[in-house]
């Protein structure tokens, strides 16, 4: 084999197309998951102990920081959970096509932005 | 067969982690869609009704089948990633050691997970 021969995989000087960035984010927004399912446990935890600490919950989700924590959580989880729903429905044949796996991907992400939106309605409000 | 099977994956092979990924995510999708229509069904949740709900034996069992599911779906999903990302090719020869090194910390903290979600679930 030609020791020489063309290469071009580097992926930072390919153009990528939506299905890849829905793909990355995917990852990214899993990876997030795992560091926020240890927060949401540990409300859970909090949140079963005594009625004091349950009320300290609400009293926390006060604060602008704690809001945007939890947001930040859900918007991965909101992403994260469309994303998984699109590969079990391309799993039963539907949007296996490169146009239909470019159109999944942006109703995908259409309903992922409309969840982590009302998500933040649900916190602040 | 896959030509190597890779002692770090959690059902030693492509087509277990596969299934196991989807039927852990429909497990995890249902207890998430129960969590917040109960939150926003109850609005005015109390202590009690929330205690109360933790305490009956279906919600332990269906919250302890999520714990193991995101162990289970967690450890596929940093897999892949950290076989992706943290590669020869990418960080150099250090790449295996450091992949099973993370690997290795994030088995403890599952272990630790479970330890703790089984104090929570069956603790109150």
């Amino acid at each position: 084999m030609k020791k020489n021969r063309p290469v071009n995989l580097d992926i930072g000087t390919i153009r990528l197309p939506i299905t890849a960035y829905v793909s990355i984010l995917h990852r990214v927004s899993g990876v997030v998951l795992v560091g926020g399912i240890l927060l949401l446990l540990w409300m859970l935890d909090i949140s079963l102990r005594s009625e004091e600490e349950f009320n300290s919950i609400r009293v926390s989700l006060e604060q602008p920081i704690y809001k945007v924590i939890l947001w930040a959580i859900l918007a991965a989880l909101a992403y994260h959970l469309v994303m998984g729903l699109r590969h079990l429905i391309m799993d039963f044949g539907l949007g296996e096509t490169l146009e239909g796996g470019k159109l999944g991907a942006r109703l995908a992400l259409f309903l992922a932005a409309v969840l982590i939106i009302l998500s933040g309605v649900w916190i602040w409000l | 067969m896959a030509l190597v099977t890779a002692v770090t994956s959690l059902g030693r092979s492509g087509l277990a982690d596969w299934l196991i990924q989807r039927v852990t995510a429909v497990v995890m999708a249902a207890y998430t869609i129960f969590i917040v229509a109960y939150l926003l069904l109850n609005p005015e949740l109390s202590y009690a009704q929330w205690a109360e709900l933790f305490s009956q034996t279906w919600m332990r069992i269906f919250s302890f089948a999520v714990v193991l599911s995101i162990v289970a779906h967690g450890w596929i999903g940093m897999w892949v990633v950290l076989t992706d990302y943290i590669t020869t090719r990418l960080i150099g020869g250090s790449a295996l050691f450091l992949r099973t090194s993370v690997l290795a910390i994030y088995l403890v903290i599952n272990f630790a997970f479970i330890i703790w979600a089984i104090e929570i679930i069956w603790g109150y």
